[in-house]
């Protein structure tokens, strides 16, 4: 593989509260291929929205990237200007909302919200633009999008509505979208056809996804690679069937524990004790031993990565293969 | 679409009857109801003709069926202090409360929003501070007080605008404007400002405040990630979408200014219907306080329902559900 | 709310300076007005300790009279302008309460009475209510202030008729809400008495929004009194309100004699403006969508 489209490096993202500095991202290091599926999977909290935020640099005062690097095609990201950052944004990485009801304006047609979107880059005459718009939809799945061109996003389904924003974020051929949840706020039978759809999107375009998720089911559907934050890290990441089906780190593993479909039918529900860490004037060391059952003196300390091929787990005593 | 007006035409009317009893009760039936036909130098014979011939003698509940049987045929009585047809009389000052009333509403419709979306932008920039101290006072000031102030300021210190009145005047339409000559304008520009004030206010703290919470709207963020620059995320998506409870607002203070009117008309000695409702209260000029409610409620209704539409108009979403 | 909560609301209520210098400036203009009896240097009803011919004295002059130091000048009748101003003060300030108390409570009530029968009774009285709302509170207290006459308790009533309509929308809004809430729902399934429920349960949670209405409703009834004063319709001449004395300043102004008409309307203004800030604040504090 050559140079990664995208490439993460030490990420720190702050947020300023009355009570100190939060650091929603803390030291958070990844890259993403082309035409690759990144799945970003955490608890609410965990930090995984603000590391896509922070791509696309749109983190608002009180916030701010307080260290780090994000290269996108070799390009350095953070630092640019408001300007230079807005000639990134829908032109090189796109994003996705979680729920496509408050994300689409309910007052504009779709068609004059893509356009909006497409004229933030490129100056299109009235029929080119009309084709571009045509084109995103069809891409997307939406049948007979010349009659919806026109239509409000009242007028279409929830999961309509959703396959509506991801064609606004594919109108300038972003090379990279980034995913918030995109699926959460829908059925699950919709959920299926909107997954399917985007597996194609990739093989047709080559668009790489960062899919930001909390649901392990659909990232395991999707994903190539699977990365787990916890409390503003990556704890472990991995090619997603490895990673899933055999954890190394103890929170994962207790992530896939609690799913209700790991656990035999009538067996009590398992659920990981205790409740995240303040990310406020957090202790040194791992984040996670106080709910960990493995936890044990070394954890004071900053636990190392342990590296095994393409997997690694930040954790001092990472769970042998096969182990549960 | 039609059914929705005729559904609140309907609405209207029972309105109208409603107020019209309110004011029949609030207006004739406290006092003496005589007074309201007769001036108070009437003879006796006079008094008991009218008395007759007015059903003053008649249980109430007919008195207000003739009551409303005069107002259906648009007899509102005659004005003692004018002794003009009062219909005649407040036509004849209409148009200068309008001319007044429009051009503070518009103004501080167009002057408020802009300044109110900037202090929701950046809430916490210098000159935000400076306009919502500027819609704070605005607020909470009195208008009477303003327009003092204004007088005293402008035309007694500074001796650059006239003090009251309306100046020269151009016909259009039949009617006398103050606003198509320069020196109306001059007139007209104090009195505007004080009545608009209030309302530059509230526009400006629906406009911020709507704008702020957009800002951190969804709709506001995908835009944004999409590359949208921040003017033609400002202008096409959040003004269209405060657009809505602004014309809201933008009609029901319309009516309110009117009211509002009453209080600049006086200071400013601004020959509109405002003044014309003080001189007749303060005189007991009963038929003038009548009509002057009734075409307050029309007009009421009537904005209400422009308002309905507007939204309709703006909001596909109204659209979709009437059509 | 508890301690916990008041304590914790103080502590943000005092993140706001701004807010804090207004909340005391409502608290000494209210001392100084209920102590106006004890502190102005004369009382401006007592026609006996005018001096005619110490009338509409510039601010700083002293009566070759009686010696009084007239710090903000006199009026037209001769009157010291600070004590009338302070009692001026005083009278807005009682009205202005007692309206706002009385609307208060009155809209309250009856917001949360239709919240609580619901069905056609509701309807009714929301739409009379909804009905008074479209129609401007300046206009009805003018109407009502002509056809009542004047007096203290004639413009009470002007000012609560055109004020209850907002504490009513707004009990109504909140004890709605709370009413569809299952806590309520369990409580009505007791034997308590329906009015106890709506006193103890949904009135109390219905608070905070109506705290909010309150404070703007008594700056409101303050403004709109001496409003009604400016145009002669509220208070009788022998005891003049801020609103009268600004309005027998106006005709003085134009000639240069200020301080008649400035002054008051200083007090007058000082004391609106601090509570709107401090309403703002507290606004701004109880609307969960602001909270970071």
């Amino acid at each position: 593989m050559s140079a990664p489209l995208l490439e993460v490096r030490d990420l720190r993202t702050e947020f300023r509260t009355r009570a100190g500095a939060l650091r929603a991202v803390d030291g958070v290091s990844f890259s993403v291929g082309q035409g690759e599926i990144v799945g970003l999977v955490g608890e609410s909290g965990s930090g995984k929205s603000v590391t896509g935020f922070s791509i696309l640099g749109l983190i608002e005062p009180p916030g701010r990237i307080a260290a780090g690097s994000i290269r996108l095609e070799g390009r350095e990201l953070v630092g640019l200007s408001h300007r230079a950052l807005r000639g990134v944004r829908g032109r090189r990485v796109a994003m996705v909302f979680q729920d496509p009801a408050a994300t689409l304006n309910p007052l504009l047609t779709i068609g004059r919200q893509m356009r909006l979107a497409l004229s933030a880059h490129q100056a299109l005459g009235a029929e080119a633009a009309r084709a571009r718009c045509l084109a995103a939809l069809r891409q997307v799945g939406i049948p007979d999008p010349e009659a919806r061109l026109d239509s409000y996003p009242h007028q279409f389904s929830g999961g309509m509505r959703q396959r509506v924003c991801i064609a606004i974020a594919l109108i300038n051929e972003p090379r990279l979208i980034v995913c918030d949840e995109p699926t959460t706020a829908l059925d699950v039978s919709i959920q299926a056809q909107i997954l399917s759809e985007m597996r194609k999107l990739v093989r047709e375009t080559g668009v790489s996804l960062i899919w930001i998720s909390h649901d392990l089911a659909v990232v395991s559907a999707l994903a190539d690679r699977v990365m787990v934050m916890y409390a503003g890290r990556i704890v472990e990441r991995g090619p997603t069937r490895e990673t899933l089906r055999a954890p190394r780190h103890p929170y994962t593993a207790g992530l896939l524990a609690s799913l209700p479909a790991a656990i035999p039918p009538g067996a009590p529900l398992s659920q990981i004790a205790g409740s995240p860490p303040s990310l406020i004037d957090a202790p040194p060391g791992c984040a996670f031993a106080p709910r960990c059952p493995r936890a044990a003196e070394p954890c004071r300390a900053e636990p190392p990565w342990s590296e095994d091929g393409a997997r690694a787990a930040r954790c001092h005593f990472p769970l042998e293969a096969g182990a549960p | 679409m039609i059914a929705f007006v005729l559904q609140r035409l309907w609405q209207a009317v029972i309105v109208m009857l409603a107020i019209s009893l309110l004011v029949f009760v609030g207006v004739f039936a406290i006092g003496n109801p005589i007074d309201v036909v007769l001036s108070p130098d009437a003879t006796q014979q006079i008094r008991e003709e009218t008395i007759r011939a007015y059903g003053f003698d008649q249980p109430l509940w007919r008195q207000y069926l003739a009551f409303l049987d005069r107002l259906a045929h648009g007899d509102f009585g005659r004005s003692f202090l004018f002794n003009m047809p009062v219909l005649q009389l407040i036509g004849s000052r209409l148009p200068a409360t309008l001319e007044l009333t429009l051009t503070a509403v518009i103004g501080a419709t167009v002057i408020g929003v802009p300044l109110g979306m900037y202090a929701g932008y950046r809430p916490d920039g210098a000159l935000s501070k400076i306009i919502m101290a500027i819609s704070v006072l605005g607020f909470s000031v009195p208008t009477f007080w303003i327009g003092l102030v204004l007088i005293f300021t402008f035309a007694v210190t500074l001796g650059w605008l006239p003090a009251g009145g309306r100046g020269e005047t151009a016909r259009a339409f039949g009617v006398d404007w103050s606003c198509l000559t320069l020196g109306g304008w001059r007139h007209l520009i104090l009195p505007a400002i004080n009545l608009a004030l209030f309302k530059f206010a509230m526009m400006v703290r629906l406009a911020r405040a709507g704008t702020r919470e957009l800002m951190l709207s969804d709709t506001v963020k995908f835009a944004r990630a999409a590359g949208e620059s921040e003017g033609v995320i400002l202008r096409r998506h959040v003004l269209r979408l405060i657009s809505i409870p602004i014309v809201t607002v933008f009609g029901l203070e319309f009516g309110s200014t009117l009211a509002f009117a009453v209080v600049t008309e006086t200071i400013f000695s601004w020959p509109g219907v405002g003044k014309l409702i003080i001189d007749s209260i303060s005189s007991l000029d009963r038929p003038v306080m009548v009509a002057y409610l009734m075409l307050v409620a029309c007009l009421f209704i009537a904005i209400n329902l422009l308002v309905d539409l507007a939204q309709a108009a703006l909001d596909p979403r109204l659209r979709g559900a009437r059509a | 709310m508890n301690e916990t909560g008041l304590s914790r609301f103080w502590a943000d209520f005092a993140q706001n300076r701004v807010a804090v210098v207004a909340l005391a400036v409502v608290a000494l203009v209210m001392a100084t007005a209920l102590a106006a009896p004890l502190i102005a240097p004369q009382n401006p009803y007592d026609l006996a300790t005018l001096q005619l011919s110490d009338a509409r004295r510039p601010p700083g002059h002293v009566s070759a009279l009686t010696g009084l130091h007239y710090w903000l000048g006199t009026d037209a009748q001769g009157r010291d302008l600070l004590s009338a101003i302070l009692y001026g003060l005083r009278i807005s300030v009682m009205i202005g309460a007692a309206a706002g108390a009385i609307a208060f409570a009155l809209g309250a009530t009856l917001g949360a009475f239709a919240a609580y029968v619901g069905g056609r009774t509701e309807a009714l009285l929301m739409r009379v209510i909804d009905l008074q709302l479209s129609f401007p509170a300046i206009l009805l207290a003018l109407v009502l202030a002509a056809v009542l006459g004047q007096g203290k308790a004639q413009l009470v009533t002007a000012l609560v008729t055109a004020q209850y309509a907002y504490f009513a929308r707004t009990a109504h809004g909140a004890a709605k809400a709370e009413r569809n809430k299952e806590y309520v729902e369990a409580a009505l399934s007791t034997p308590l008495p329906a009015w106890r429920v709506v006193f103890r349960h949904i009135l109390p949670n219905a608070m905070p929004p109506l705290i909010v209405v309150a404070t703007v409703q008594i700056a409101n009834a303050i403004a709109l009194e001496a409003t009604l004063s400016f145009l002669g319709l509220g208070l009788p001449v022998s005891e003049p309100s801020l609103g009268m004395l600004i309005a027998n300043g106006f005709q003085y102004m134009l000639s240069g004699r200020y301080w008649i008409s400035i002054y008051p309307g200083v007090a007058l203004i000082v004391l609106i403006v601090a509570i709107n800030i401090v309403g703002d604040q507290i606004r701004d504090q109880l609307n969960p969508r602001l909270q970071r």
